[in-house]
């Protein structure tokens, strides 16, 4: 990177700002004559000397004189403005583009920087620099030498102009010039301290903030939210009191340059005027000095300007740049560098020597050897800080060691670039990293690492990053490695995919989620009739089984006891917002409906009933019991408004409320589900209004409302309703023992059987992971990450401690498939129990930082006092 | 069943009789009522017990593991609760309990149990006096049966 901020502008945009420069140069003798112009103006074709017979052999008289001249100058206005215009969005895309070069340089460095070197620099410390920190460098760089060369040229005009109308008014301009100069550059000194300091204090508080939010179950557990608040406050007081500083005393050199400014007409009232009077001077030259002495304050003060912003944008690129010059960071050939095609890892692996320092220099590992060969399937294990994860990170090349060598397949680690060693190896370390995106994407980017296909030329966006010096790689090519997947096409993929699942032990629950999504969006109609298939299925294996009255299925004249009476109104999924439990007590649609079929004054005595219900049951309990959210119709913070309202009705009789109160006890019918909530409210002829009302909402309902429902309809699939509810296509019984066991078997039968399980774990690939996989759990985020590595079918499958949270059932059953995937392979495992090493070929056993037994399990265990038989005795 | 009716059953309970009727209707409304078919297990001996049930309609055979298998020790009905001791202590289910019919059943869980017994502390009053004057009436059963 380059060092300074004037290098950097000058090797990239170097093109561009000469550019600038000419323009803003063509533009001055306009700038010029705009300010000639009002002088001749005033003097000849207004005051009357001189004016011209002829213009371009044109015969003129005075007025006609005037009126050119006026349009003259309309004409040179609308030239300056239109310079100003082009220079302007010229020069602010020039600063943009190499914002975003800059920006990206840095993001790249970032991705170089040696893994250990996050344990110094918070996320939040790099987010703020590269975000904020540089921001204003994009628009001061548009400026970096235009602006002066502009203002300059404009303040040297302005000047040549005076001094040629009287050099001494043009000596009494710029007197009080060097003392400008001499003075304010000292008071700015101290603003860029002071700007130092308050750069160095903002990253502080970036980093507290993310310190903040990650350790955010901590902060609740031991209620610190005062503490951190209290230290918040601290380093904010600092951050003002810094700024207030700067503030003061940027706006005193401000103020200093307008007072020093306005000192100078001072002299042109006292020198010009005697001039004027002596006759040496015309009125109109010096009233157009005047008017240019004004002018001149303009680029005055934006030079001075400039001149801070100068000192404040070197000091805000030093201070970035020197935090993304770590040292030991990767070189660049390391990340970018490709391979040849013919490339593999499949070798023995050979480790001579290797050391590794910590912080001090002190030796955290001394002299560690050892060798795996190809297909050798090696445990390591040992006490926690032995060194065992730190063989699976020095042969994955997460670490650089600091004196050793490590060969793979007879070349050397260390010259290999990530192409190399991110491609060919599968890592996976104990805490697992799940990306915001589907689970399909987070597996699949196992295998993409560069565009397989270049299309050649580049289009519009790719031209852009070009200039900015950003990656050309297309990210709308494709990108996955087929080849390495051993796939070569969609449909394999597909099986590839559930493979991969089933030998981490993740099928059951991503079928689940499957299960669980809507394939909204979906356009496979083959699909959607398979899936309407087995909803027949289902019915028909229903009917001949003996939970047949387990589920109650959808139909449209029979009123559904487990469902609520908003669905059996609705009979669909609502979409939007419109129709939801929380907005259809309002629905302006429904309450028509309701009223057309009588049943509107039917719902507000049902709601009054719930209410009183409601009242007597919550009322006498505190306000924050979980009952209020778990069972309750009404909220506990609108429990006394309810109370109030029936202590009304009583009062006035439900006929004689107000509509605005009656219609509050509207709302609470609609969450009645009368299996569940057996409070009998809902009457048989109820029911058979509430199916008259289904059948006038689905007739009446307008095009706009339309799109907010997805109606029930048999032989149709619901968009918005999940998979499971689509075969079902009705409600369980829930107060049926065991309903939901018991149906479930069924589905999974009938799915079996329609051979549908694929496609429900595909529509479950693409559910979404959440932030940093937080949909997941940690043991499922653990065996996503497996199978992201072994997607590529790597030559080294390397796990460090990858299985920690799940259960041993399953830990048993993933670390048997892996090995039998890998048969052939090497796979090396550091092991969190020493007694799962048994299922491997060779025990490397590490202490110390060195490597104390080595020999196949049976071997070591047959001595008394191994170190294997203390860890095993421990477990 | 509606919930009223439900409550109705739960008063004929001893352990709930002198329990106040909205106590008892929240109770309701806060468990579930489940129906068991012919034959179903409510559950199993030896499993752990998490709530209890109180019959509405029908009856349940209780029974017991033995060498010779399963036998039969108690028949219940309308108005009897099983598997109160688990929402008490924890202690694995000390028989199986099967339906004989349908059998309509409130189930009572032991978390729901609890939050009752803490808002409302006076039922836990209720609950020692029915529980101490079982105990009384097992404590004479025993010295009868050591006394024959």
């Amino acid at each position: 990177m380059e060092k300074t901020l004037f290098k950097f502008i000058w090797r990239y945009s170097k093109r561009d700002q000469i550019i600038l420069l000419i323009l803003t140069a063509i533009s001055f003798p306009f700038l010029y004559l705009s300010l000639d112009l009002p002088k001749t103006i005033i003097n000849k074709a207004i005051g009357g000397k001189d004016v011209p017979e002829e213009i371009f052999g044109m015969t003129v008289d005075q007025i006609d004189y005037l009126l050119i001249l006026s349009g003259a100058f309309l004409a040179l206005v609308f030239v300056n403005g239109g310079f100003k215009f082009y220079v302007n969005v010229f020069r602010g895309q020039l600063g943009e583009r190499m914002l975003r070069r800059l920006r990206y340089s840095l993001l790249a460095r970032v991705l170089r920087f040696p893994i250990p070197q996050f344990k110094k620099v918070s996320q939040g410390e790099v987010i703020q620099m590269v975000n904020s920190e540089v921001e204003p460098l994009g628009g001061f760089i548009g400026d970096s030498i235009a602006l002066p060369a502009f203002q300059g040229g404009t303040l040297l005009t302005i000047l040549i102009f005076m001094f040629i109308q009287d050099w001494m008014l043009g000596l009494a301009a710029i007197a009080l010039y060097p003392i400008q100069g001499y003075i304010i550059p000292k008071l700015q000194w101290h603003v860029n301290q002071l700007g130092k300091k308050r750069v160095r204090n903002v990253r502080v508080l970036a980093e507290k903030i993310g310190e903040a939010v990650s350790g955010i179950e901590e902060v609740h557990a031991n209620d610190g939210a005062r503490r951190i608040l209290a230290r918040f406050t601290e380093r904010l007081g600092v951050i003002y009191d810094i700024r207030y500083e700067i503030f003061r005393r940027k706006f005193f050199i401000k103020f200093l340059n307008n007072f020093i400014a306005q000192l100078t007409p001072f002299f042109f009232y006292s020198i010009g005027g005697y001039l004027v009077i002596q006759g040496d001077l015309t009125f109109g030259a010096l009233v157009a000095i005047l008017a240019a002495y004004k002018d001149l304050s303009a680029p005055w003060k934006e030079l001075l300007t400039y001149y801070q912003r100068l000192a404040d944008s070197r000091i805000k690129y030093d201070q970035v740049i020197e935090q993304f010059d770590p040292q030991g960071i990767w070189p660049e050939n390391y990340q970018m560098a490709e391979i040849e095609a013919d490339f593999n890892l499949a070798g023995n692996v050979s480790a001579g020597n290797l050391s590794i320092l910590d912080e001090e220099s002190q030796p955290i590992v001394e002299k560690l050897s050892f060798d795996i060969s190809k297909s050798e399937h090696i445990a390591l294990t040992g006490p926690s800080s032995g060194g065992k994860d730190l063989v699976t990170i020095l042969m994955a090349r997460l670490l650089a060691p600091d004196s050793g060598q490590i060969v793979v397949a007879g070349k050397q680690l260390a010259d290999l670039p990530e192409a190399a060693t991110g491609r060919y190896m599968g890592y996976i370390g104990p805490n697992a990293f799940v990306f915001n995106a589907t689970l399909k994407e987070n597996i699949l980017l196992g295998a993409m690492h560069r565009p397989i296909s270049t299309e050649g030329e580049l289009n519009e966006d790719l031209k852009n990053a070009q200039l900015s010096g950003n990656s050309l790689d297309d990210l709308g090519a494709e990108w996955l490695d087929y080849n390495a997947i051993g796939v070569d096409s969609d449909e394999d993929l597909q099986k590839r995919l559930i493979e991969l699942l089933q030998v981490v032990d993740l099928d059951w629950d991503v079928y689940s989620m499957g299960l669980r999504s809507t394939l909204d969006g979906f356009d496979d109609d083959q699909l959607l009739e398979q899936i309407l298939t087995a909803r027949n299925k289902f019915r028909e294996g229903l009917d001949k089984s003996d939970i047949a009255n387990f589920v109650e299925s959808f139909d449209k004249e029979v009123f559904n006891s487990n469902a609520s009476v908003a669905e059996n109104l609705l009979f669909g999924t609502p979409k939007g917002k419109s129709f939801n439990l929380e907005n259809i007590g309002t629905n302006t649609y429904v309450s028509e409906i309701l009223e057309r079929v009588g049943l509107k004054e039917e719902f507000i005595r049902i709601g009054k009933d719930v209410a009183s219900t409601m009242v007597e049951l919550f009322a006498d309990l505190p306000s924050d019991h979980e009952y209020f959210s778990q069972y309750s119709f009404i909220s506990s913070e609108d429990l006394p408004e309810f109370q109030t309202l029936l202590a009304r009705s009583e009062r006035l009789g439900l006929e004689n409320m107000a509509a605005e109160d009656s219609n509050q006890f509207l709302s609470l019918p609609f969450k009645i589900i009368p299996a569940r909530h057996r409070l009998d409210l809902i009457t048989e002829d109820i029911q058979k209004r509430i199916l008259e009302a289904r059948k006038l909402f689905a007739e009446e309902i307008g095009d706009e409302l339309r799109d907010e429902i997805e109606f029930f309809e048999a032989g149709y699939y619901n968009r918005s309703s999940s998979i499971q509810d689509n075969i079902l296509f009705g409600k369980i019984a829930l107060d049926k023992a065991n309903a939901i066991e018991e149906v479930n078997h069924l589905v999974t039968e009938i799915i079996n059987q329609e051979n549908l399980r694929p496609v429900i774990i595909n529509a479950g690939l693409d559910s979404q992971a959440g932030l940093a996989g937080s949909r997941l759990s940690q043991s499922q985020r653990q065996k996503l990450s497996i199978a992201r590595a072994l997607l590529r079918r790597p030559d080294h499958l390397i796990l460090n401690e990858a299985t920690s949270c799940l259960d041993s059932g399953s830990q048993t059953l993933v670390m048997s498939n892996l090995l039998s995937e890998m048969k052939g392979r090497n796979i090396t495992w550091a092991l969190q129990r020493a007694s799962l090493a048994e299922n491997f070929d060779r025990v490397l056993v590490l202490s110390g930082g060195q490597v104390v037994e080595d020999g196949p399990f049976k071997d070591l265990v047959k001595k008394e006092d191994s170190v294997i038989n203390d860890l095993l005795r421990e477990e | 069943m509606s919930l009223n009716k439900e409550v109705e059953v739960l008063r004929d309970v001893p352990l709930f009789s002198k329990i106040d009727h909205t106590k008892l209707k929240l109770l309701a409304f806060t468990s579930e009522n489940l129906i068991y078919q012919d034959g179903q297990f409510l559950f199993q001996e030896g499993e752990t017990g998490d709530a209890a049930y109180i019959i509405l309609k029908g009856k349940i055979a209780v029974l017991i593991e033995t060498e010779k298998g399963p036998v039969e020790v108690a028949q219940l009905k309308r108005g009897d609760v099983v598997g109160e001791i688990s929402i008490l202590c924890d202690v694995p289910r000390t028989a199986s309990v099967k339906a004989v019919g349908s059998v309509q059943t409130l189930k009572v869980t032991k978390d729901t149990f609890i939050q009752l017994l803490t808002e409302f502390p006076e039922i836990a009053i209720e609950i020692m006096r029915e529980l101490a004057s079982r105990l009384n009436k097992t404590n004479m059963q025993l010295r009868e049966a050591l006394t024959d």
